[in-house]
């Protein structure tokens, strides 16, 4: 068996991660909100206009964020709740916020010896999309692209 | 199925109203539920307050659930009161430390509500 270092050795190639990332965010969708998630061949190019980041400390060391429209987000958090609730609303971002971190602990709870040794803060949600991330990580930038009801939802892990 | 007064101790309301919501779609007949945000908010919860089930996340600022779970040893309405923690924290190594320090259930987010079932329904059938 191998170790987590040794399998995190493997990962340096983090292109490998992407699959397990998907899959993460694929149950998250469909375990706590009733739907399927489909592949998104293209980035978009405008109308991601909220994020939410789960901190990632230990072993994995970065963060992972989730990016998707408002309109997105009230819609993911009337499926999780039932009811109908203002895109503008904090419980639409708490719901976000809680999407982002289950897909973060998902995701490390699938990579062998990382649940121990890899530790996710609360999340954080960001609006608006004038802003620009610049990751202090050394790890090439990778995306999922994925659709959440024919509107774009990515995934970013910002890790090393 | 006894009337259950429950404590949801997680920093995301969204997430106490889908445990509140999947305790019921498990058939616990709930007769009163009550929230906190994080531990030190649930153990001030129970200084006022009897419930006969708990349900906790453990990433939580303030206070974290395994602390929260260690600290109901000491408080006299927690007696004998069954807690389950729900949470994205998978590894073994926490969930030994869970039912080390008291818990009866584990339950790892996402989770469904036949999975809530599972875990609590056998909880609440051995209360004490």
């Amino acid at each position: 068996m191998k170790s987590a270092n040794d399998i995190l050795a493997v990962s340096k190639e983090h292109a490998d991660w992407i699959p397990l990332l998907e899959l993460s965010a694929r149950e998250v969708f469909e375990l706590m909100l009733g739907c399927q998630l489909s592949q998104l061949e293209a980035a978009p190019e405008s109308g991601l206009d909220i994020t939410s980041m789960v901190g990632l400390a230990g072993q994995l060391c970065g963060v992972l964020s989730v990016r998707s429209s408002k309109e997105s987000t009230a819609l993911m958090a009337y499926k999780m709740l039932g009811a109908e609730t203002d895109k503008n609303s904090q419980e639409v971002r708490d719901a976000f916020g809680e999407i982002c971190n289950m897909v973060a602990g998902n995701f490390k709870n699938k990579i062998s010896g990382l649940s121990e040794g890899c530790m996710l803060s609360v999340p954080t949600v960001v609006t608006g999309n004038d802003y620009s991330l610049h990751s202090l990580t050394d790890s090439p930038p990778l995306e999922v692209r994925l659709q959440f009801e024919d509107r774009p939802l990515i995934i970013s892990p910002e890790v090393s | 199925m006894p009337d259950i007064r429950a404590l949801i101790v997680d920093d995301s309301s969204v997430m106490r109203k889908i445990v509140e919501r999947s305790l019921r779609q498990a058939g616990v007949n709930l007769t009163q539920v009550l929230e906190a945000g994080n531990g030190a908010e649930a153990l001030a919860v129970l200084e006022q307050s009897q419930v006969d089930l708990i349900l906790c996340d453990i990433n939580m600022p303030i206070m974290d659930g395994l602390e929260f779970v260690k600290q109901l040893a000491g408080v006299s309405n927690a007696k004998g009161v069954p807690v389950v923690m729900i949470t994205t924290e998978g590894s073994e190594s926490h969930v030994v430390q869970a039912l080390s320090c008291g818990a009866r259930g584990y339950i790892r987010k996402p989770f469904t509500a036949d999975q809530v079932k599972e875990h609590v329904l056998p909880v609440l059938a051995v209360k004490t």
